[in-house]
């Protein structure tokens, strides 16, 4: 039923041919399985393909080209920080001295790398204006975990138990509301006012059984909360605790530390704010930065400094009251190398540039983008802004989806759509600091050319894209009869192109 | 125009009531707005579900919605052809894209519930 | 700035479009007594003086030594091609495909991990991707409890004690996590307990929602896996297998058992030790549980032509659309760690992954020789494939020593295990592919000389020479 494109690649299974293949590994005795018993050993072997390299690696290069990147071109994805990634980070992450330590080696034999995560908290904690940051959450939905964990695990230790709720903001990113049910917690959703979170409702939700508040600042819609000294004061009264999703925090650095204003908790995304790679979903890393009250509940082990300068891991069980670990080792140590690298290279006024440049681009692009779109929230924004082609649609029914799928055309990676799910018809954009002023201009260009394609040739718009590699897709049958793995017997019904 | 021999909840369930026994669907409305439906999650027969409360989930490609009971009572049957074919939700959404039938607990609640000229207003007021 | 594009000029431009004089315009929305202090951070470091620093930092941690260290993390060949495709920008400088059209690259890799996987394991649905083997496991346990809407999981002491850990961090609301205890002695030793399994689930008050046991365990030993999917399935309860991928090319894998679940450390498929990550969480299941599974899914389709290819599917089922219900929150994934995954394997073959898993434990079996030549005998009777625990008096001094002696004489068990009695002088020790017979030579040699050191220093005999160790590893 499927025929493979020109640009498509046949599936790692259609180019397998029995027998293809290199020995890369010498050839091990015969006897070397005797000692596993029968009942333990595989009875038929997996049908994994069979290719040699050359032809390997033309499959992955060819797929890669089937990509678009950061690399390739402007990615201005709101709520992702797509910003660059240098290339100085990969080098030093793959220094055998870092890449090819083992994660249970002594601390003695890990000293570099256990001086490199204990200089990276204490810049993490300079940065966001916290006592102490914990490295080892994976990513920044396990961070997320790791602070509501240590928020419960702070009311249970002064016998407040009747915290179950967490109040999330209803333009929130959906990890929040899924970690607090992750962590046993119900949610109450607050609504939103003139792009802030609405004063009156967030007291009315607030009390006794308030265990957190966690808020995005500057909110995913790109706008710093206004009252965000009133709210805290609010949460800290009602004798809950603050969680800021740190998502954003590439708008605000060197001028406003969340601990420093009172929240309690926070996470970073170092592939957001830090520049380590997004690579196709991941990996990221997600630090957890704490005030003194949350100190006893991070996770273990902790990177220690020794009085005789030397740096060690926390021992199991020495600090009784931790929640734990959520995952093995010490952390994404690989990924924390690149955001170390990316913190030195820039120094304490880089960073603050970073923002500077981050916001002033974004600003810029609103105005330009405002030429021909409806920008909802039409005041000064942060990192990230919302346009909306709400107008658009009412006109000429070409809507958001149609927009960024012509961009495609031009050579763009579309903004992030239809989220946060409050705005109609949105398009969260972000440029980040890295985008020279002369793609700023030709990405606006190129959105108020789809505009008026919008009003003199529709269906050019509701097609597109275009020029891609594929077509729209059929996501209905996709989701509907999901194919989830290649059937080795499917393959001789489909066509090879080579 | 919807259907005038069934009632509405506000959330786009519909309910048609056959003495103490009731059919349970969404409206064709609530099925045009979440687009292409992927999977219907519909409680076991023998369970009993209240007035408004959750009894199931649909899902769309992009979009999930609970699904309330317009009335209660105890679950009779789903509809077993959902599993294998969603899209009945969005093709006869008040036929073949039915989703529960309920032994009914207490069917004056039924007062409770829009008749067509309300719930057509109610989408009519979007 | 080091890697930004802006002349003063660029700057200037945008403010007058903006209508004003300066950048501080733009926070005034910055409440003033919430502006931050100064960042007291030390000065930008140009790219060369920072290479140095990296490099010096690298250069403190010693990666030089005969390492026999594993524990869930183990050395592998990594074939080059596998690191130099990865660092094409294509790759590692896109997001989450969220736009297919122009993500064709990743989600046909992703589907593709999916495929080989799914052989691996022998499952059907593999989620691309999770963290790590320890929160792929934790995951795997809260599958257990949904798709059976019961709330005791139990998971055997013979499970990475990482994993355990997490799994106890996740479970902290509700559920409830059992230990199953090991068969303390005779051959079956430092394995499941069977009978106290079957106990644990005849408790009809507490019903099981999921059983957890690792193959290899964390001993390295062989479990009686199909024994324990029969007993766990008897009562109700789906079986959850945590599994290390390379030895899966010669291992029964856990369809063939009638494991519902697998889970796993997807790190010996090619990626780097690094210190503890980024890994890949590996997590798979049956058909009947895909809706449980947590973690993204990419399927084959269509598009308007009619022309094959590749989307995310399933979508509703995740955090950014079903939010306080959502089966995990989980949002960035391992992807790039997958594909790691995929070119290694396309790369090595299934002759070339079998032998990898077989050279691996001759290699453990001349280790096992050796190592029980100068004193160091097994502390397990049982089968194992490549990984195995040795009983060494003063274990932890004498790993400590052997580092002098550039020697990683794998992992203390009484550091990892602090409150098992049985473990408190014993090293768990592993071969691969890439342990030599000189580091084997070496290892044995320097521990008979630790060995009889202290045995002298006990005013004891010494019963072996270093000799006769290097002979044994020949």
């Amino acid at each position: 039923m499927t025929v493979v494109g020109e640009q498509l690649q046949p599936s790692l299974f259609e180019r397998s041919r029995p027998g293809r293949g290199g020995d890369k590994i010498p050839h091990p005795p015969k006897d070397a399985l005797d000692r596993i018993p029968a009942d333990a050993r595989r009875a038929t072997p997996p049908a994994l393909p069979e290719l040699n390299e050359p032809e390997v690696v033309r499959h992955y290069v060819n797929l890669s080209q089937l990509n678009y990147s950061i690399d390739t071109g402007f990615y201005p994805l709101g709520s992702c920080t797509m910003k660059f990634n240098p290339k100085l980070n990969e080098w030093a992450a793959r220094l055998p001295g870092f890449a090819s330590l083992h994660p249970l080696a002594p601390d003695e034999v890990a000293q570099g790398t256990l001086q490199l995560l204990f200089e990276l908290e204490e810049w993490l904690a300079e940065i966001s204006g916290m006592t102490a940051v914990t490295l080892q959450p994976a990513a920044g939905a396990q961070g997320e975990l790791t602070g509501i964990l240590m928020i419960r695990a702070y009311h249970r230790s002064r016998g407040d138990t009747e915290r179950d709720e967490v109040l999330v903001p209803d333009s929130s990113h959906g990890t929040n509301p899924a970690t607090a049910s992750m962590a046993g917690f119900r949610t109450i959703t607050i609504p939103s006012a003139d792009g802030g979170v609405d004063n009156e409702a967030f007291k009315a939700a607030l009390g006794p059984r308030t265990a957190a508040v966690m808020i995005t600042n500057p909110s995913t819609l790109g706008l710093f909360e206004p009252r965000i000294g009133l709210l805290l004061e609010e949460v800290h009264a009602a004798g809950a605790l603050a969680y800021m999703d740190g998502a954003n925090l590439n708008a605000i650095l060197g001028r406003f530390k969340p601990g420093e204003a009172g929240f309690d908790v926070m996470h970073f995304n170092v592939h957001k704010t830090f520049s380590t790679p997004h690579g196709g979903g991941g990996p990221g890393a997600g630090p957890v930065g704490v005030r003194e009250a949350l100190l006893p509940f991070l996770p273990s082990p902790r990177v220690l400094r020794s009085d005789d300068g030397s740096f060690r891991l926390e021992r199991a069980g020495e600090r009784p009251e931790s929640i734990g670990r959520l995952r093995s080792f010490v952390g994404n140590t690989g990924v924390l190398v690149r955001a170390y690298a990316y913190l030195r290279a820039h120094g304490g006024t880089g960073l603050r540039q970073v923002s500077d440049d981050a916001v002033l681009a974004a600003n810029y692009l609103r105005k330009r983008v405002g030429e021909a779109y409806d920008i909802p929230f039409d005041r000064v924004c942060k990192h990230e802004f919302v346009a909306s082609a709400a107008g658009i649609k009412k006109r000429t029914g070409v809507r958001t989806l149609d927009i960024a799928k012509r961009l495609i055309d031009y050579g763009y990676h579309p903004p992030t759509i239809y989220f946060p799910l409050t705005v109609e018809e949105g398009m969260l954009i972000e440029p980040t600091e890295t985008e020279s002023v002369e793609t700023l201009d030709a990405f606006a260009d190129a959105l108020i050319a789809i505009a008026r394609e919008c009003e003199t040739d529709p269906e050019l718009v509701k097609g597109a894209p275009h020029d891609a590699p594929v077509g729209r897709l059929d996501e209905a049958t996709a989701a509907r009869q999901p194919n989830l793995r290649w059937r080795p017997m499917a393959g001789a019904e489909m066509p090879c192109p080579d | 125009m919807v259907p005038s021999d069934l009632r509405y909840t506000k959330d786009h369930e519909w309910v048609r009531v056959d003495g103490d026994e009731a059919t349970v669907g969404i409206t064709e409305y609530a099925a045009s707005q979440l687009g292409d439906i992927v999977f219907v999650e519909l409680p076991d027969t023998g369970r009993s579900v209240a007035q408004f409360a959750a009894f199931g989930v649909v899902e769309s490609v992009k979009a999930v919605s609970d699904l309330f009971a317009p009335l209660s009572g105890e679950v009779t049957a789903a509809n077993a052809a959902l599993a294998g074919s969603p899209e009945l939700v969005n093709g006869d959404p008040y036929g073949e894209g039915w989703m529960v039938r309920l032994r009914l607990a207490a069917p004056d609640e039924v007062e409770d519930l829009l008749d067509q000229a309300a719930y057509d207003a109610l989408i009519a007021a979007g | 700035m080091p890697y930004g594009p802006h002349t003063a000029g660029d700057r200037e431009r945008m403010l007058a479009a903006l209508g004003i004089d300066s950048v501080d315009a733009l926070f005034a929305d910055i409440p003033e007594s919430l502006r931050a202090s100064r960042l007291d951070l030390p000065g930008p470091e140009p790219e060369l003086e920072l290479a140095a620093r990296l490099q010096g930092l690298a250069g403190r941690n010693r990666t030089d030594l005969a390492s026999f260290l594993g524990a869930g993390v183990y050395r592998h060949w990594t074939p080059p091609n596998v690191d130099q495709l990865l660092l094409r920008g294509e790759w590692y400088t896109a997001y989450t495909p969220y736009q297919p059209e122009i993500s064709q690259g990743t989600l046909q890799s992703i589907y593709e991990y999916e495929s080989l996987l799914a052989e691996l394991v022998d499952l059907d649905v593999v989620s691309a991707s999770h963290y790590d083997g320890a929160a792929a496991t934790a995951e795997a346990g809260l599958m257990t409890c949904r798709a059976t809407h019961r709330d005791r999981v139990l998971v055997s002491k013979a499970v990475h004690p990482h994993y355990r850990q997490a799994l106890l961090a996740y479970f902290g609301h509700g559920l409830e996590l059992d230990d199953i205890p090991l068969v303390a002695d005779g051959d079956a030793a430092g394995t499941t307990d069977l009978a106290a399994l079957e106990r644990l689930l005849a408790d009809g008050e507490r019903p099981v929602a999921g059983v957890i046991a690792g193959q290899p365990n964390f001993f390295g030993l062989l479990e009686p896996m199909a024994e324990i999917g029969r007993l766990a399935h008897a009562a109700g309860a789906l079986f959850v297998s945590v599994i290390e991928p390379v030895s899966l090319a010669v291992l029964a894998p856990p369809g063939a058992y009638g494991a519902d679940i697998a889970a796993g450390e997807g790190q010996p498929l090619g990626i780097a030790p690094q210190y503890g990550g980024p890994y890949l969480g590996i997590l798979a299941s049956t058909d009947a549980l895909v809706r449980q599974i947590p973690g993204r899914l990419v399927g084959m389709t269509t598009d308007v032509k009619g022309r094959r290819a590749y989307v995310m599917t399933m979508r509703a089922r995740e955090q950014d659309i079903r939010r306080d219900k959502a089966a995990s929150n989980i949002c960035t994934n391992q992807a790039l760690l997958a594909l790691a995954a995929s070119i290694y394997l396309a790369t090595i073959g299934p002759h070339g992954l079998r032998d990898v898993a077989a050279q691996g434990a001759a290699r453990a079996g001349r280790l096992e020789t050796a190592l029980a030549a100068v004193g160091a005998a097994r502390v397990h009777p049982g089968p194992y494939l490549n990984e195995f625990a040795v009983r060494v008096p003063d274990a932890r001094t004498v790993h400590r020593r052997l580092i002098e002696r550039g020697v990683l004489a794998g992992l203390v068990l009484g550091d990892i295990i602090p409150d098992e009695p049985s473990l408190a002088d014993a090293l768990l020790v592993c071969a691969t592919e890439v342990t030599t017979d000189a580091e084997i030579a070496q290892f044995a040699s320097a521990l008979a000389t630790e060995l009889a050191g202290s045995a002298m220093a006990a005013g004891g005999p010494a019963t072996t020479s270093a000799s006769v160790t290097v002979e044994a590893a020949r």
